[in-house]
């Protein structure tokens, strides 16, 4: 093969590869969520942040409206803080409540935002002040024991009672 | 008291080789930037060891993907997650087997050749001849080929990568019948081009130069008989895939271990 013939098909291999790798980040990878979109900053502080992970969605009414971007502990008041980004186009009231959900019963979990009432908005910066910590499964079947032992003793006990 | 000191021979043998090798590395680095200055050199070399094993690393890419769609979907049926097999597939070729399994099979198929044409050229005193001709054979032989595996592996374990995704959607959605929405879907929210496609190019980038330079080392060290040659490119395909698969484990503990 001659001269140019080895230069086209090297370039021919290149090329492949390029739309190759093009494909995958397309198709098969969140380039198409890449872009650097304008977002503002805002912390909320939980009890119990469950299984939040960097880099999880913040939802209002389902939609993706931001990310998680950074998970600390408060060293005065142990409180988890979450930084959240969100995106500039979505502003929401002073007053908005936070929750930690999950997503499908055992899924990643995620910030989902309730809008409040209040007239002024979120500034950058700003603490979201309504929060609820994420359930805890152990909490969950403790507090279920408990509740079940009292019921059995407050039966046994009536019955006994009026003997 | 012959046990150990068949041990200690060994041993001094195995660091004089290390060292050699490492020598050899910084001659060979020293030669690059020449070996640039003749584009057309390293043109030829891509030439040869890229798009010469296309072939291979397309059929095997492809068998991959449809053999990992069969048995992810029966992995996952049970938990009611099928529709992630898209995920599945993708993060397994992205993260590890594209890279890994390229290098492997780049070491058999390019490797072996580079050995034996290094090996056959000093058995015929090739390079010798160049070196009394004033020509450095490290810039005229052996670093076109350095630099043409250090750049034909990644784009061959992309192709790998995508390929597989492919066929993984053949099987997947054309035969088996799971959502192609979601397949698609998940993958683009939970693959990060970074993280999973950028850390596998830089997998398969060192790979590269680890499967190439062994080729070349053994093929430059190797007796001048038939039997050495033979030797030899079995030692690079034995050294390519040990190292890379060390290596492998190094790079992942380095890239995957925090989530």
């Amino acid at each position: 093969m001659g001269k140019k013939g080895i230069e086209a098909m090297v370039g021919l291999f290149v090329l492949l590869g390029v739309v190759a790798l093009l494909f995958l980040a397309l198709k098969a990878a969140n380039l198409a969520n890449f872009g650097k979109r304008d977002t503002y900053t805002v912390s909320a502080r939980f009890d119990n942040i469950g299984g939040l992970k960097v880099r999880a969605p913040v939802r209002s009414a389902g939609v993706s409206v931001g990310r998680v971007t950074r998970i600390a502990l408060d060293p005065k008041t142990y409180q988890g803080v979450v930084t959240l980004e969100l995106d500039s186009h979505y502003v929401f009231p002073k007053d908005s409540s936070a929750k930690i959900l999950t997503s499908g019963l055992l899924g990643d979990q995620y910030i989902g935002l309730e809008p409040g009432g209040d007239e002024k908005n979120f500034a950058a910066g700003d603490v979201i002040r309504q929060t609820q910590s994420a359930v805890v499964l152990e909490n969950l079947i403790s507090q279920f024991l408990f509740s079940k032992a009292a019921d059995a003793g407050a039966g046994a006990g009536a019955q006994e009672g009026p003997k | 008291m012959n046990l150990l000191a068949l041990i200690g021979a060994r041993s001094i043998v195995a660091l004089r080789n290390w060292g050699h090798a490492t020598l050899f590395f910084i001659e060979l680095m020293k030669a690059l930037p020449a070996a640039l200055r003749r584009p057309m050199l390293v043109i030829t070399q891509v030439h040869a060891i890229g798009n010469r094993s296309l072939v291979i690393i397309l059929a095997s890419g492809m068998a991959v993907g449809f053999v990992l769609a069969l048995q992810m979907y029966y992995a996952l049926v049970p938990y009611g997650a099928a529709d992630s097999l898209g995920l599945v597939i993708n993060l397994s070729l992205v993260r590890e087997l594209g890279p890994v399994v390229t290098a492997l099979l780049f070491a058999g198929r390019a490797g072996t050749s580079l050995t034996a044409e290094i090996g056959l050229m000093k058995a015929g005193e090739q390079l010798s001849a160049m070196e009394l001709m004033a020509i450095d054979p490290r810039a005229r032989v052996l670093a076109p080929r350095l630099l043409g595996g250090m750049f034909a592996m990644p784009i061959l374990a992309i192709l790998f990568s995508t390929i597989g995704i492919l066929g993984a959607w053949a099987v997947g959605v054309g035969l088996i019948g799971i959502d192609a929405g979601s397949f698609w879907s998940i993958q683009q929210s939970r693959v990060d081009l970074v993280r999973d496609i950028g850390n596998g190019i830089v997998k398969s980038a060192v790979f590269g130069v680890i499967c190439t330079f062994v080729a070349l080392y053994q093929g430059h060290e190797t007796q001048a008989t038939p039997e050495g040659v033979a030797y030899a490119t079995t030692r690079t395909v034995v050294f390519s895939s040990l190292a890379v698969l060390g290596m492998d484990f190094i790079l992942t503990a380095l890239m995957f271990s925090t989530p």
